[in-house]
């Protein structure tokens, strides 16, 4: 069927191929960095990238939980394909990209042994006035995401406490999310919303800023904060810890300020694919 | 100083490896992550077997992606897991085991820095997530156990590497660790970043 085979080959994309943004960045990266080990990190990374796309493996033997954000059309005519389609495609790219099957039962560690089980692959729906369906892929790694956090801030504490927040735990984190790192910031909305925004948030493009000038300022601000900390890359020192910082928001009760952030290792993989109301589909 | 060492190493030889050493190995390796570690400890307490020669084995921090082609297991990437999940077991695990090199990400804390010392041992980084460069430096899977039981990252995987590296000795068996310099480092310019924040910061 033709969706299927196009999510195995956006599954397979994102596996193998590192989306150009972040190799771009990576690359200049290197020409920032004055420490041998620091330039040693980042020149291994960028060889693994190139081996990963030359030969189609998978860049890093974790994976992922495969995660897909659908942006839904309310008009498109096959939303109710999606979710069975889509397990579908993880159970065969677990066989063939291959993936390393990486969901287990909470309780009993058992692996299910094709990257599905309760609440797997996660499938995450906005609904859109549309015909098409968009959807992207994002295999996230369990180092990075061992280092998300959610902080309920007090809300007279203002903007300089936000600030202090992320840059705190960015640089708290060290090492351990494989650094440089891409920030996913989500502010306000409620404890659940500032994470999923904060998710969201990784998807964009490196230097894409957002929209709104003010957000813009603060994640260049906040990103240039966080390399003065040395952490470097992977935690062995150097002037690159992060590589992009994205904020997106959502508007707050007066009484609480959700702040979500959520780290992407320096393998951001991502691949997209959309679906138009006459059948036809891109994968990029 | 950059080397290139032939497993297995001995002893005196690990002393004389600094932090801040940059090493390629070639040899015979094995994987264990939390499970695996959990259950190698426990065979060893109960006086049970350890199917292969683990003394001095290199220890890999890794979970590592494998496939089976025509009845041969095929590494297709095996980077480094997070090492401080293993913190727990590390001490204990080194001591009996007499392992000497532990490959990994992230370092690892205080009691695994003290064990390197006592047993003679370092720890040694290598790039999260350089999971198909790991992989090309593997010329055989020797063996696996425990794969039924554990499942594939979780399972003990007996490696066969050429030139794998580059690894970076960051702990190594006098005390030193590029960790502790370099948390020195970023203290203190914590304090510089935290001024900024105070004084509305670069605006």
């Amino acid at each position: 069927m033709k969706l299927k085979k196009a999510l195995l080959s956006a599954i397979r994309t994102a596996a193998t191929i590192l989306p150009r943004d972040v190799v771009i960045t990576l690359e200049e990266a290197i020409q920032k960095e004055d420490s041998k080990l620091a330039r040693a990190q980042l020149a291994a990374i960028l060889e693994n990238i190139k081996i990963a796309r030359t030969d189609s493996i998978p860049l890093c033997q974790d994976t992922g939980i495969q995660t897909f954000f659908i942006q839904a059309g309310t008009r498109s005519p096959y939303l109710e394909l999606l979710n069975p389609v889509i397990a579908q495609a993880v159970i065969e790219a677990t066989a063939t990209v291959p993936l390393r099957p990486n969901t287990v039962h909470p309780f009993t560690d058992k692996n299910s042994g094709d990257n599905l089980g309760r609440g797997m692959p996660v499938i995450d729906y906005e609904l859109t006035e549309s015909d098409k369906i968009i959807i992207t892929l994002l295999p996230k790694g369990g180092g990075s995401e061992n280092c998300c956090a959610l902080k309920m801030l007090t809300p007279s504490a203002g903007i300089s406490a936000i600030k202090r927040a992320i840059v705190d735990h960015v640089i708290a984190c060290k090492g351990a999310p494989c650094p440089p790192t891409i920030v996913g910031v989500g502010i306000g909305g409620g404890a659940d919303v500032a994470m999923k925004l904060a998710k969201r948030a990784i998807l964009r493009k490196i230097k894409i800023s957002h929209p709104e000038q003010p957000v813009a300022k603060l994640e260049k601000e906040l990103l240039e904060l966080i390399n003065r900390s040395g952490v470097g890359p992977m935690g062995l020192g150097g002037n690159t810890t992060s590589l992009a910082v994205h904020i997106e928001y959502a508007f707050r009760h007066p009484a609480s300020l959700p702040l979500g952030i959520v780290l992407q290792c320096w393998a951001s993989r991502r691949a997209q694919i959309q679906i138009n109301k006459d059948g036809s589909i891109k994968v990029s | 100083m950059e080397r290139d060492i032939t497993l297995p190493v001995a002893n005196n030889l690990v002393r004389g490896f600094r932090a801040g050493d940059i090493l390629h190995i070639s040899g015979t390796i094995f994987t264990a992550r939390d499970a695996a570690h959990h259950l190698l400890v426990k065979r060893k307490n109960e006086e049970k077997e350890i199917p292969f020669d683990i003394r001095q084995m290199p220890l890999y921090h890794c979970g590592p992606l494998v496939r089976k082609k025509e009845s041969r297991w095929q590494i297709i990437a095996a980077g480094p897991t997070t090492s401080m999940r293993m913190e727990p077991f590390e001490s204990q695990f080194i001591s009996l085991f007499s392992t000497t090199i532990i490959i990994g990400k992230g370092g690892m804390g205080e009691k695994t820095l003290a064990s390197l010392q006592e047993v003679g041992a370092v720890y040694a980084h290598y790039a999260g997530g350089a999971g198909a460069l790991a992989a090309r430096a593997v010329t055989q899977v020797v063996d696996v156990y425990w794969l039924d039981k554990l499942g594939m990252p979780e399972a003990v995987w007996i490696l066969d590497v050429e030139r794998f590296g580059p690894l970076i000795i960051a702990m190594d068996s006098h005390g030193e660790s590029l960790y502790h310099k370099l948390d020195k480092t970023v203290n203190k310019n914590m304090e510089w970043i935290h001024r900024q924040i105070n004084k509305g910061a670069l605006q």
